[in-house]
């Protein structure tokens, strides 16, 4: 039977399927990984205007842009950890598209989050979300939901003189994800895959180092977490084709059946 | 006795700005001797070589013995003051709306009388100390000043026209996150500044010093990111009518030659927070500073480049920084150029090694922040173009003239 793409189209034409944009803007404001300041730096997000129906281009507006590729809501790719360097595929543009679109599963921790900045999501937590909804199936992604999206600046951040404080999952739950799971990737609201203090965990940024070396993705600085179902929703998530590319900025956007 | 100045009223908004009128700027190859001198505050003239005669004015042959070679030395400063003369009107128009004007004959010590600007506390026939100063134009003149300091010597009309004192100006300090910031942002509020804007980037990144910057007086802290073209022209658009010295002290300092550095990452920050941010304050401030050159007692008087002294002369342990810091010391010297029609100084103040963190493996001699700061400060009510800031950066300054290539080889052993 062919899929009748057309009626899935018409259904977001006619609001019975909601896109939800994940995504926050590019601006030169917005935090980016901070690291000790004698190693390299991802590049903030710039734009220089190259003209502006002026002298410069009468007629037309427009803009030279530059970043890190892991600037803003981005992708990571497996390539981006050492524990992901020599595996297949592990590029932005050597992925196999089908994986840009994928179904989620969102595991809601906002509340800890509030309470504790640094809360590790664990294996309890996922056993408890599978209680209330069923087992995670493979292939998707997992998003956390800490809310951490709706601070801004320097509650956003987070920094203080023992570094940065988000919540991320413990080195655990990742493996189990990995490995019980089958996840797609983890997509978080925060700086990082991993929590802010995850460079004293063990391994340092367990997130970054077990889903990448084994071929898992990751996406962070989402928004509008709190506006999808725990089950139900689907990712469109595909970075740039960059050659070789450890990851990208990129547009996130979910599809949320309307519920009646 | 020179009468205080007062803080100025805030501007009628129905005034008309009155447009930067410059003195005669004309000077011969040999007068820009003068220039020179003027340009770091040092008194210097003529002196023959042959039969020692001091020469004023600069002359290509010694009038007493008709020597050619008349190089410029520091030279006594004393003198008396002959003859004064006050003048009611002019036909030129920088002098005539700035009547009544001084000036008067001094007899130097050393020799040669000299017309000269007068400081309004002089009397004639006292002793005075000769100085040489850039004017509006850019070139150097000759002001009289007490021989001793007076109350509220910087205030008179005629000396507070060759300086740029940060007295009742308003100033805007590039980054506030560094200790030498925080170190300017106190100086110029203790100078007497009346408001000192303060740029913080990254304001989501918490930095040492922070609490004490914003308890300073008069202190304002402004976003202001250099490495970001839109938010420099953001304040530029919130504050530049109101910014009469600006003080670009981006800092970019990482050791390593071109060899040393992998990659461009590095180097490509170092130049947008050092050479691309000198751009953006220009391009964003520089237009208003021109046009309010004129602005009266606050009017805009200077844009300050914060320079390592190895802009002059590249130092290898830190060779890619050097080559940055003479990139940003060619565009200073294009932008005093282009301010001056404004009547607007560029000052650059050179310094070597810094008391702060990215020179911490660098030993003594090194210049505290708050020195640096004060000397800037100095530098500013002074008016000069060019201050050398500590031990370092003068004996580099030296070495420099007397033999550039032996400096090169000594730096790069």
């Amino acid at each position: 039977m062919t899929t009748d793409l057309l009626a899935f189209a018409n259904a977001v034409a006619a609001g019975e399927v909601a896109v939800v944009d994940l995504t926050h803007t590019l601006s030169p404001e917005f935090p980016t990984i901070v690291m000790p300041p004698e190693l390299g730096q991802c590049a903030p997000f710039r734009m220089e205007e190259v003209s502006r129906y002026d002298e410069r281009g009468p007629a037309w507006y427009w803009n030279n842009i530059s970043m890190g590729e892991h600037t803003g809501t981005h992708f990571d790719a497996p390539v981006h950890w050492i524990s992901g360097k020599d595996l297949p595929n592990n590029s932005v543009d050597t992925i196999a598209p089908a994986n840009f679109i994928a179904p989620a599963v969102v595991i809601d921790i906002s509340q800890q989050s509030a309470a504790n900045p640094d809360y590790e999501l664990t294996v309890a937590d996922v056993a408890a979300w599978e209680q209330a909804h069923g087992r995670i199936p493979p292939r998707h992604w997992v998003l956390l939901r800490t809310d951490w999206s709706k601070r801004t600046g320097r509650d956003y951040a987070n920094m203080r003189e023992d570094g940065q404080h988000s919540p991320g999952p413990c080195p655990e739950v990742v493996r189990f994800l990995v490995e019980e799971r089958d996840l797609l990737g983890l997509g978080t609201e925060t700086i990082g895959t991993d929590a802010g203090q995850a460079f004293h965990f063990n391994p340092p940024y367990p997130a970054h180092f077990y889903m990448h070396g084994k071929g898992r993705y990751g996406l962070q600085c989402l928004a509008n977490l709190d506006l999808l179902p725990p089950t139900g929703s689907v990712i469109l998530a595909a970075p740039l084709k960059i050659r070789r590319g450890s990851g990208s900025p990129l547009r996130v956007l979910a599809l949320v059946p309307r519920r009646d | 006795m020179t009468e205080p100045l007062q803080r100025p009223k805030r501007k009628d908004p129905l005034k008309k700005t009155r447009v930067p009128l410059l003195p005669q700027g004309v000077r011969s190859r040999t007068a820009l001797g003068l220039t020179a001198a003027a340009a770091e505050g040092r008194f210097q003239l003529q002196v023959c070589s042959e039969c020692g005669a001091v020469v004023y004015p600069p002359r290509d042959a010694c009038p007493r013995c008709l020597s050619a070679r008349l190089p410029f030395q520091d030279v006594a400063d004393g003198g008396t003051l002959l003859a004064e003369t006050t003048i009611r009107t002019s036909t030129d128009v920088y002098f005539r709306e700035r009547m009544p004007w001084r000036i008067g004959t001094v007899q130097l010590d050393t020799g040669p009388s000299v017309v000269a600007h007068l400081h309004g506390d002089l009397v004639e026939g006292e002793r005075v100390r000769l100085a040489l100063k850039i004017d509006k134009s850019g070139q150097a003149i000759a002001i009289a000043l007490p021989a001793s300091d007076t109350p509220h010597m910087a205030d008179d009309p005629q000396w507070r026209e060759l300086t740029c004192d940060p007295k009742f100006r308003r100033v805007l300090i590039a980054d506030g996150r560094t200790a030498v910031g925080q170190a300017l942002a106190l100086a110029m509020s203790e100078a007497g500044a009346s408001i000192v804007f303060v740029g913080v980037a990254d304001p989501w990144k918490p930095f040492p010093g922070e609490d004490r910057l914003r308890k300073i007086e008069r202190v304002e802290v402004v976003a202001l990111d250099l490495t970001d073209t839109i938010s420099v022209n953001e304040c530029a658009g919130e504050f530049a009518p109101r910014v009469d010295i600006l003080v670009n002290n981006a800092e970019y300092v990482r050791t390593g030659g071109l060899l040393e550095r992998k990659g461009l990452t590095v180097a490509r920050e170092e130049l947008e927070m050092r050479y691309f941010g000198l751009t953006r304050l220009a391009q964003a401030f520089g237009p208003v500073l021109r046009a309010r050159g004129a602005d009266g007692v606050n009017s805009a008087a200077a844009f300050v480049n914060l320079l390592s002294v190895y802009a002059l002369v590249n130092w290898p342990a830190y060779g890619a920084f050097s080559a940055t810091e003479a990139a940003c010391l060619s565009a200073a010297q294009s932008l005093r150029a282009e301010l001056r029609p404004g009547g607007v100084k560029v000052l650059n103040a050179f310094f070597g090694p810094l008391e702060t963190e990215w020179y911490q493996a660098v030993p003594p001699p090194k210049v505290a922040p708050l020195a640096l700061a004060r000397a800037v400060v100095h530098a500013l009510q002074q008016g000069l173009e060019d201050v050398f800031v500590g031990d370092v950066a003068q004996d580099i300054r030296a070495r420099l003239a007397v033999n550039p290539k032996a400096l090169e080889r000594e730096l790069g052993a």
